[in-house]
């Protein structure tokens, strides 16, 4: 290894990269821009949408009802619901969403309100859509508060006190510390962004420099110069590790960003998700029991991070070398996200924990221990144990990286 | 010096099995000499001198380059060698300057060391104008004079040149081979592959047939011409490789 020849073939690619749009995109743009994006583009859309679903009035029908005008008026009079005339099939309107639901009040239902049997008030509704959903939250509210104002009337007839009916009360205190509650909230989803953002990071550049120069012709140049293909490899290796890491950062950095300022402008100066330690400390102070992230997770998470990155850096650039084209390399690599996301998606999921087993799975390992680092965890064995055993799958994909970089049927493809 | 003994080189191909790309070749250039290796596409050329280069393992067979052995001093070997072929390329994103000093930082030269080469290479191959302008707005001439500084900066002793006038017009091709002929003035061994006849009639001191991977003739221009009784290059070369639909056999392959 010679550091020298490292040196000049890394700042060369360095040099050369931030002169390519492409790289510039993947690794700068794209990163910065597609958070505040999401956040004030699509959640600002989102919210808005979902917020004149909910102001505006429900469109209901009713059916039957003729035997109890008083629920029927009190539908009528509440500004929540548009009563539709019952014209044509209830059930074709409610799938065709022209109404949000269809209320069936059965007979005799204000006579049985006196003192007869239970009756069944029937909702019929459209699974899954979303103002359906809210139009039958709406009615269901109504009919709740008709049944409480029942049973405080007939108390009242029997001459009993209210609370026969509630013996006791639940409440719910939570006792997890801010750190855990923000670390199991969105303790999953952090890595699983850093993760993919590694990946994607390193892909671009990784294809440039390997079949991208193949293509271009410039391979064969750099190979006739005196240096050892183990530095030519390590040079190239740093700078797709660099442009990993550079996407990562700025990315967690306009998040971050973005929420200290989306919070605020979505929630009224509220902020729910905290990233880096100043803003951490603001949200405890400023909100007591609101979720937060460990400050020290943050660091942890980077510092784990690291080998994944250099895992990835050198696998990604193992592949494309073999191709011959910059297209042909991506149809090499598109496929792999599939193959990093399910690991880091598996990791989100419920019950699956950090053991010494799933601590050696690349990329689910990370997943786990990061949402653990997150909640202010520190397992340092299973720490320890991962990033070893992911600095051992790094090197291992650098050694593998040289290897094709010796092989004449790699390089001199025809 | 280039000294190569019974160089073979043989590749798996899945459709065609084992290929013999170059075999058996053995031949010796000098200092201030031109070994010009003559062929016709896919004869073996680049294939043999990109086990000069160190860019592919011999097969079989040894060769040294200023003294150093290919197979186990590869290193060595490219420090002392300028390659140029039309298969290396520019960084289309540097300047020209910058893609000489990279190679010239790559062959352990200081800044002040490089500086000054670019300086006398870019006087020689009046390169000043378009010294700082990125390589790939560069024309055909450009980049190949760009190339020929590349491969010139650590001064090496040996120079392999692979079809370099390929594709270019007839002046920046009249550079070249004129290029080519100061580099043997100045006591470099060059050996120059190509498979036009004209080229190696005007600039090579040795003439070797390439055909088949093997090479079939070797001599200077008189000896060929006494042996095969033939004054035209053309002619000679035609019959050294068996014929016309040997030729014609050779490009079909």
């Amino acid at each position: 290894m010679n550091w020298q020849h490292i040196t000049t073939v890394y700042l060369k690619e360095l040099k050369d990269s931030l002169r390519d749009r492409r790289t510039i995109l993947s690794m700068i743009v794209i990163p910065t821009l597609v958070m505040p994006l999401l956040i004030f583009g699509v959640g600002a859309v989102m919210t808005r949408v979902i917020k004149a679903a909910r102001d505006e009035a429900s469109p209901i029908v009713i059916l039957g009802g003729a035997d109890s005008p008083g629920v029927v008026a009190a539908l009528k009079a509440d500004k929540r619901f548009r009563i539709v005339a019952p014209g044509g099939d209830y059930q074709q309107l409610v799938s065709e969403k022209k109404i949000r639901l269809a209320v069936e009040i059965p007979e005799g239902f204000e006579a049985a309100l006196q003192a007869g049997p239970a009756k069944t008030v029937t909702l019929y509704h459209y699974e899954g859509e979303m103002k359906s959903g809210l139009g039958v939250s709406a009615v269901e509210r109504f009919f709740r508060d008709l049944r409480e104002k029942t049973i405080a009337q007939r108390l009242t007839a029997h001459g009993l006190p209210a609370d026969v009916v509630q013996p006791f009360e639940v409440k719910r205190q939570n006792i997890a510390p801010p750190e855990k509650v923000g670390g199991n909230l969105i303790g999953g989803l952090i890595p699983y962004i850093i993760i993919i953002l590694c990946f994607t990071g390193a892909m671009y550049p990784a294809i440039d420099l390997t079949a991208g120069e193949k293509e271009r012709g410039t391979m064969e140049t750099l190979l006739c110069s005196p240096v050892h293909r183990v530095n030519i490899v390590l040079g190239k290796f740093l700078m797709v590790m660099t442009a990993s890491i550079a996407t990562m950062c700025l990315t967690l950095l306009s998040t971050g960003v973005s929420f200290a300022i989306g919070g605020s402008f979505f929630a009224g100066g509220t902020k729910t998700v905290a990233v880096g330690p100043a803003a951490a400390e603001a949200t405890r102070a400023a909100a007591g029991v609101m979720p937060s992230i460990d400050p020290l997770g943050i660091f942890g998470v980077f510092a784990m991070i690291a080998p994944v990155a250099m895992f990835f850096a050198a696998l990604l650039l193992t592949i494309a070398l073999f191709a011959k084209s910059y297209k042909e390399a991506q149809s090499y690599v598109s496929p792999l996200i599939i193959v990093v996301i399910m690991p880091a998606m598996l990791g989100m999921l419920p019950g699956i924990e950090l053991t010494a087993k799933t601590a050696l799975i690349p990329i689910l390992n990370l997943s786990l221990v990061c949402k653990e680092m997150l909640s202010g965890v520190w397992h340092w064995h299973y720490i320890a144990l991962i990033f070893g055993s992911t600095c051992v799958y790094a090197a291992v994909a650098i050694a593998l990286c040289v290897r094709m970089f010796n092989r004449e049927d790699v390089m001199f493809r025809a | 010096m280039i000294e190569a003994h019974h160089l073979t080189k043989t590749f798996k191909d899945k459709k065609r099995g084992l290929i013999t790309a170059v075999d058996n070749v053995s031949f010796t250039c000098r200092p201030g000499q031109i070994y010009g290796l003559l062929g016709a596409n896919g004869a073996g050329k680049t294939t043999t001198l990109r086990m000069l280069a160190t860019l592919l393992q011999p097969t079989s067979g040894t060769a040294t380059m200023a003294g150093h052995d290919v197979a186990t001093a590869g290193v060595q070997v490219r420090a002392h060698v300028g390659f140029l072929a039309a298969s290396t390329a520019l960084y289309g994103r540097l300047t020209a300057r910058e893609m000489i000093a990279y190679f010239g930082q790559l062959n352990g030269l200081g800044e002040a060391a490089i500086q000054a080469r670019i300086a006398q290479l870019a006087d020689e191959l009046d390169m000043h104008e378009f010294l700082d302008r990125r390589c790939d707005k560069f024309s055909t001439g450009m980049k190949q004079k760009t190339s020929i500084a590349r491969t010139l900066i650590h001064d090496p002793a040996v120079m392999i040149f692979d079809e370099p006038t390929l594709g270019l017009d007839v002046m920046t091709a009249r550079t070249i081979v004129r290029f080519v002929r100061e580099c043997r003035d100045r006591g470099k061994t060059v050996i120059y592959s190509t498979h036009v006849m004209s080229e190696v009639e005007k600039l090579c001191d040795v003439i070797g047939i390439i055909h088949g991977g093997k090479l079939v003739a070797e001599g200077t221009l008189a000896g060929l011409q006494a042996r095969y009784g033939q004054q035209d290059m053309e002619e000679i070369f035609v019959q050294a490789v068996g014929g016309e639909a040997a030729v014609a056999e050779a490009l079909k392959n």
